[in-house]
């Protein structure tokens, strides 16, 4: 919760994943402190009972093969420790369940655009439903930016160019600090807001208070008054590949290896269509850089998406709180992982 | 070692050394026969003058920093002008203090006088790289008059590139200039303690400060054209357009994170290295006792100086870089703590059964040895992938960081040239107030930054000119800590210049410490030795070394 106080030694605890960074950030400020004053107490002890006054004759050593062998494996060992626990923070933070609920945030100079599929737009504000996963794809439309909320313990950068994703859980109603945190220029510290989160109920009140056309919706018709439509007619003669049912399956190419169809392959193959060309057909298509704003891109990617196709439609399953094991999370978090049933 | 060679005071009132009456000082008084010396001493000091200038208008710009944040709003300067002076503050700390303090002060001073010989490899080009030095300055002075650069230190593209109107270029010059100074000195160290060692000067015998600004000079030599070529092309960008770095022009905004940082991890090294050198002497000296695992403090420095060049994307791990590398830079990064932690320990080992005498430069090591184990840990915490998410990018790191360039460099720095003070001057510096001055800095120092440690955990983002309420405590904490460093900054200049002229006169081993520099006269002659130092024993032969009756004994 936002406060009037002037002072805190500790922030607000409002994700599913506060938790285990907490445990986390305990231990290490335990191995710290615990190496810090073991430290400390030795050189002021040694300091004060070898002083020259009562120790005025030095016994000269030259050191010690099992001793620099202790200090270097306990070291070592706490460093694997801690290496592993934090590799697997790490990818739990950056691999969204795959049932989690999609927003859209445009950072730019100096305010967070936020951007819900039912068409709900807000700026320096997020609302969302606790108890339920929320991915957001992060992308800058001019400097790079880092979209931090302390309470969640989640971070990520926003940058020019091309899509990150984060994932979150809240779990406590209330307002929290959302933060501009990678400098961005004159005003990077007014880029600040909060994050509203409300029961699942609240949420549906306040989603139809602010309902306008859909981001697939906006996209349809930029679909067509764009002209994609004439090539991605979706008949066996048309000139662009048929894009029904594409979304989260493998797409396989002319050259090069083949891709899941996730958000970042989508953006690409909008403002570089050349850069993969689909097996069958050709490189025909224009680009479309400078002609689509990132939210005109989410728009159509959002239309995408909803295109299903009967022969190919995925069955989502819904479970929640999904950590797919595999190493997915960096680059691309976007791609649907497999999924799996929790026994 | 050669043993001393001028008999030592037995009894303080009986003897009083005298200063010689030829020495590097005496060389020639002319402004000329200053500016166009090639001796290493005299560009030392050159060296020393500059940068405690540089330093000077870093603290100046630190302090204002700290005086905006005191309240939550930001009602002292513009954000613009908050955002020119902390990337002025970071410019110049850093590549205008940090990157040369130790090695172009103390290691010109020492080097050539440590290994035996009369000057280092290539004078002149020791003399180019101080005028590089100067005239990279002068670029970052021009465009601070002109208005600023507001980057911060990193000048993240494509910010840097194609959206502020500030003074980049100029500022990426001057540190394009200053690092071809770098490069210089880093050559000459490598050269002369490859080719110039006394006869009997082995390896072996090298005193710990050599190696670790041998370690050094090796980033400095490989890791500086990277950031050369790095800042050349943000100034291409910017005036060209080119699309390296801009999405805008097909470039990618992470290949500059990639390239600033292969270059800006192993600089922190840069600026640690030497200081772990510093602290190397000082802890066998006033211990009297050789160093505890001479071998290990010497090896550790050069791990330090091959993993730093193997870790520079944990400064990205939030960026979206692939897992797979993350994990990788994370273990690297774990892996670059254990050579430090091996320091650490041999150095708290040396105090064991030695005679310790709480002089100056003595509680200067000893506060490095708490800081720098603090900035150390925390970087360990940084270095967990999980742990990096909430803490980057955060007052955390601002901590963290100062704790090892603050806490860790500066306080080897002032250790060392308390130390070393009686060799460059030939004067004594006043006791009282030099141990007064030490306790000030580790006490502010910690008051300081420690509780930027906890603004990081509650989330406060760095570089911010105003921040949310709950942080004013804490801040202002902050804020009357760095005043306390202020006074501990400006007490040290004031007696060092006083004994300048008023100092006790030193003699050549005021401290009865091991290494040849203590073998000639204080301040040394021009051509540092009368005849060629032959070198028979180890380093630090505390044994058989007698401890000088000194006045603050």
């Amino acid at each position: 919760m936002q406060s009037a106080d002037t002072f805190k030694l500790f922030p607000d605890s409002a994700s599913t994943i506060s938790g285990y960074v907490d445990v986390h950030f305990m231990f290490l400020c335990a191995i710290t402190a615990f190496f810090s004053l073991l430290v400390a107490c030795l050189v002021v002890y040694f300091g004060i009972k070898f002083r020259a006054e009562v120790h005025p004759v030095a016994k000269q050593i030259h050191g010690s093969i099992p001793l620099e062998i202790t200090w270097t494996a306990i070291p070592m060992a706490i460093s694997v420790l801690i290496f592993a626990w934090g590799a697997i923070l790490y990818m739990r933070i950056y691999t969204p369940p795959t049932n989690a609920m999609d927003i859209y945030v445009v950072g730019k100079q100096w305010m967070w655009k936020a951007e819900h599929p039912g068409g709900q737009r807000e700026i320096n504000t997020l609302h969302v439903p606790i108890g339920r996963p929320v991915r957001l794809t992060l992308v800058s439309q001019d400097v790079m930016h880092s979209f931090s909320i302390p309470a969640f313990r989640i971070k990520r950068e926003a940058l020019p160019g091309r899509y990150t994703t984060v994932w979150f859980e809240a779990t406590e109603t209330g307002m929290f600090h959302l933060y501009c945190s990678q400098y961005c220029g004159t005003n990077h510290a007014s880029m600040l807001g909060r994050v509203v989160t409300m029961s699942p109920d609240e949420y549906q009140k306040w989603l139809a208070t602010d309902a306008g056309d859909s981001l697939a919706a906006g996209g349809e018709k930029l679909f067509q008054s764009m002209g994609c439509n004439s090539c991605h007619r979706g008949d066996s003669g048309a000139r662009g590949p048929n894009l029904a049912g594409l979304y989260g399956t493998m797409v396989n190419f002319n050259s090069g290896p083949s891709v899941i169809a996730d958000d970042a392959y989508l953006r690409e193959s909008i403002l570089q269509p050349n850069a993969k060309i689909v097996n069958g057909f050709q490189p025909l298509m224009p680009t479309f850089q400078g002609q689509l704003s990132e939210e005109n891109l989410i728009q159509l990617i959002e239309y995408i998406k909803s295109l299903k196709d009967t022969a190919h439609q995925t069955q989502t399953i819904h479970n929640q709180q999904q950590f797919p094991p595999v190493l997915q999370g960096g680059n691309s978090a976007s791609q649907l992982p497999e999924t799996k049933k929790k026994p | 070692m050669s043993s001393i060679t001028q008999p030592l005071p037995q009894q303080e009132k009986a003897f009083r050394w005298k200063m010689p009456e030829e020495s590097y000082l005496t060389d020639g008084y002319s402004l000329k026969s200053w500016l166009l010396t090639t001796d290493h001493k005299r560009i030392a000091m050159l060296y020393l003058i500059s940068i405690s200038f540089a330093f000077l208008i870093g603290g100046i710009f630190a302090m204002l920093i700290r005086l905006e944040l005191l309240t939550p709003a930001g009602d002292l300067f513009e954000s613009d002008t908050y955002n020119q002076l902390f990337s002025a503050h970071g410019i110049i700390m850093v590549f205008f203090f940090l990157v040369p303090s130790i090695p172009a002060t103390m290691g010109n001073f020492l080097v050539p006088l440590m290994v035996g010989a009369r000057d280092l490899a290539f004078p002149k080009i020791n003399l180019l790289s101080w005028y590089l030095y100067v005239f990279g300055f002068a670029f970052m002075i021009t465009a601070l008059v002109l208005g600023g650069v507001d980057t911060g230190w990193t000048f993240t593209v494509p910010l840097s590139t194609s959206y502020v109107n500030t003074h980049v270029i100029l500022a990426a010059m001057a540190i394009f200039i200053a690092g071809f100074s770098s490069i210089f000195t880093g050559l000459n160290f490598i050269v002369t303690i490859h080719r110039m060692r006394a006869p009997g000067m082995t390896w072996t015998r090298l005193p710990l400060f050599l190696w670790s600004n041998y370690a050094t000079a090796l980033i400095m030599v490989l890791g500086t054209p990277v950031v050369a070529i790095t800042l050349l092309l943000v100034i291409l960008e910017r005036t060209f357009h080119i699309g390296v770095f801009d999405p805008a022009y097909g470039g990618d905004p992470l290949l500059f994170q990639h390239m600033f940082w292969f270059y800006s991890h192993p600089a922190v090294y840069i600026m640690i290295l030497p200081g772990m050198g510093v602290v190397s002497e000082i802890i066998p000296c006033f211990s009297r006792k050789r160093p505890f695992g001479y071998t290990m403090i010497a090896y550790s420095s050069l791990m330090i100086a091959m993993f730093s060049f193997l870790v520079w994307e944990h400064h990205m791990f939030i960026m979206g870089v692939s897992t797979y590398s993350a994990l990788i830079f994370s273990f690297v990064s774990f892996l670059v703590a254990i050579p430090s932690a091996i320091k650490v320990w041999n150095w708290t080992a040396t105090m064991y059964k030695g005679s310790i005498h709480w002089d100056t430069p003595m509680i200067y090591a000893i506060g490095f040895i708490g800081l720098f184990t603090i900035g150390g840990m925390t970087g360990v915490m940084l270095a967990s992938l999980g742990m990096d998410i909430s803490l980057t990018e955060t007052y955390f790191i601002v901590a963290h960081f100062h704790y090892v360039m603050v806490g860790g460099m500066l306080l080897a720095y002032l250790g060392g040239l308390h130390f070393w003070w009686p060799k460059m001057t030939g004067r004594m510096y006043p006791e009282a107030p030099a141990k007064l001055s030490a306790i000030l800095t580790f006490v502010g120092f910690n008051l300081t930054f420690f509780p930027q440690f906890v603004l990081g955990w509650l989330g406060m983002p760095r570089r911010y000119h105003s921040y949310p309420p709950e942080f004013q405590v804490l801040n202002v904490l902050s804020t009357a800590g760095a005043s306390v460093l202020a006074v501990s900054f400006i007490l040290p200049a004031v007696y060092l210049l006083w004994s300048l002229k008023y100092g006790a006169i030193a003699g050549p081993n005021p401290w009865g410490a091991a290494g040849l520099e203590w073998t000639v006269q204080s301040p040394p002659l021009t051509h540092d030795f009368v005849e060629t130092p032959v070198v028979t024993t180890e380093a630090y032969d505390y044994e058989n070394i007698p401890e000088p009756a000194y006045a603050s004994r």
